[in-house]
């Protein structure tokens, strides 16, 4: 199921529902990346508030996101990571060395505040 | 797509004992309000569900009854289980005991089983091939129900320890966006756990954009409750906040850097009160020392 | 009885639909929220495993009775070309596949039972448990 991904000024805000296959990780890669390119947004949030498992293929996905992104110079913030889900990817290992927020509202203030802070 | 088999009752080999199965259902449907009237009134002569008014034990005992033929006639549990489940869930808040459903289930077997001996007196043949259709699968029927009312009643006794222990760890909440943790005496890995679970459960329900954990009450910690530590810290930056640790001994410092945690990268502070003035800093309150207190009253 | 539940690894859908069995039995047996996203993990990475490295394999999960409790029961099988070194393979850090490997420390971390073999050109079993506590 693709991913739905809304503009929303300078931002890419792109949603992630429960059932998550590997192929639409990927999609969502290939999505983001395009539009961002596109719009020349200069952040992206990935809500994954509804994700209730995260394993090694979609932190591995999250970080590729990420560090894509930055090569067009937009800033990627994750929110939404669910308590159990959060405690179970330190238990596992499973690292994901990129920004974080609590919700939408959270990582719309950080990525104002990343754009401020380098214009 | 994963193959998930029914639960089944033992079935008997032959045609003629599902023939038999099916007569012996028969005959329980026909007779249903009479057998389930004199079960109930066995029940309450055996003084068992006293938590219950009669209407409300006639009411459960329609739905078991209804639900036990319904097992004997189908050959599969599932229906029952989610049943006795569900009608665990209901009395169990009543105070009613294990003996308790075990006695009335095995109360319902007894007239059940009374009741075809009146009809088949005349022929023992019949009378045993129909008990040998009817016992093993009135005596699987008795163990899911029981086994399903001690499964829930465990449950709801975990779910009560849980809450007393959680009231007994607090997370405070001393400003906007600003919780601590303060951490005392022993902690086992258990105990660490629980206290992550809900300090994550804190970040989220009060929007905590900087968590103080305060150790200085931690005399020692083995490297399984450091690295519980260095998790929680981890955890928490998953979630948006971040954590402030104060009170670090050198013993626990070094526990930390043995097991192979850059302590550089922690943000750590010396005491409580330290702790939560650069909580604040980054927060954006502007800190006044002296007339002005900070953290919990 | 309790039965076992089994869902054939294939391909990549087959890991959501491992991991949401896994999820539903988990609730079911009482595990709290924590435990049963644990366990869902758990298995997403075990028919992760069996994709990357087996093309093909099976999952089995089933609720167990131990002495104080119950438990949950996951066997992850294939019969793949088996690991070389099943000891560098338990070791924090050893990746084959670039990222994070086969993930076994962590699954041995999180699990209170935890058993493997693994034979070249035979395949692997891995086989955990996590009891209620």
């Amino acid at each position: 199921m693709e991913v739905p991904i809304l503009k929303q000024g300078r931002y890419l805000i792109a949603t992630i529902q429960a059932a998550l296959s590997d192929e639409d990780l990927l999609q969502l890669r290939r999505a983001l990346l395009e539009r961002v390119i596109q719009f020349r947004s200069r952040g992206v949030i990935v809500d994954v508030t509804a994700l209730d498992v995260m394993d090694s293929f979609a932190t591995r996905t999250l970080r590729d996101i990420t560090y894509m992104i930055r090569l067009r110079g937009a800033d990627t913030v994750i929110v939404g990571i669910q308590p159990e889900v959060a405690f179970a990817m330190v238990q596992l290992g499973l690292t994901l060395d990129v920004a974080c927020a609590l919700d939408l509202e959270e990582g719309l203030a950080h990525l104002e505040q990343r754009a401020r802070s380098s214009s | 797509m994963g193959n998930k088999k029914p639960v089944n009752v033992p079935q008997p080999p032959s045609t003629q004992s599902t023939e038999l199965l099916r007569e012996l259902v028969a005959h329980l449907r026909e007779h249903r309000t009479q057998l389930r009237e004199e079960w109930a009134s066995r029940i309450t002569e055996a003084q068992l569900l006293t938590a219950m008014t009669k209407d409300e034990i006639f009411a459960e005992a329609t739905s078991v009854y209804d639900n036990y033929v319904e097992a004997l006639a189908t050959g599969t549990l599932e229906a029952l289980q989610s049943y006795s489940r569900n009608l665990s869930e209901r009395i169990i808040p009543r105070g009613v005991e294990t003996h308790e459903v075990v006695g009335i289930v095995l109360l319902l077997r007894d007239v059940l089983a009374r009741s075809l001996f009146a009809k088949y007196q005349g022929d023992f043949t019949k009378l045993n091939r129909i008990l040998d259709a009817y016992e093993p699968a009135a005596n699987r029927i008795a163990n899911t129900v029981a086994v399903g009312f001690v499964q829930e009643r465990e449950r709801v006794i975990r779910q009560q320890q849980e809450a007393i222990r959680e009231l007994s760890t607090p997370v405070l909440q001393v400003r906007e966006r600003l919780l601590i943790l303060p951490i005392i005496g022993v902690i086992d890995p258990q105990r660490a756990r629980q206290l992550t679970e809900q300090l994550l459960r804190g970040i989220r329900t009060n929007r905590a954009k900087v968590v103080v954990i305060d150790i200085t009450g931690v005399a020692a910690m083995d490297a399984t409750v450091a690295n519980h530590l260095v998790q929680t810290v981890e955890a928490s930056r998953l979630l948006g906040a971040t954590v402030i640790v104060t009170g670090l001994s050198p013993e626990i410092a070094q526990t930390i850097v043995n097991i192979g945690v850059d302590l550089g990268k922690m943000n750590t502070v010396g005491d409580l009160q330290g702790g939560i003035e650069q909580a604040e800093r980054l927060l954006g309150y502007k800190v006044i020392p002296g007339a002005e207190a900070t953290g919990a009253a | 009885m309790p039965d076992d539940i089994r869902v054939l690894i294939r391909s990549n859908l087959d890991i959501v639909t491992a991991r949401q069995e896994g999820r539903a039995l988990a609730a079911r047996t009482g595990f709290g929220a924590t435990d049963v996203t644990l366990i869902a993990t758990v298995i997403s990475e075990l028919a992760r495993n069996i994709v990357s490295y087996a093309r093909q394999g099976e999952i089995v999960m089933r609720v167990v009775a131990g002495a104080n409790a119950q438990g949950v029961t996951i066997i992850s099988h294939d019969s793949g070309p088996g690991i070389r070194s099943v000891e560098d393979a338990m070791r924090d850090g050893y990746s084959t596949s670039g990222g994070l490997g086969l993930g076994l420390p962590g699954v041995r971390r999180l699990m209170d039972e935890f058993t493997i073999e693994s034979a070249l050109g035979r395949g692997t079993t891995v086989r955990v448990t996590k009891w209620l506590t």
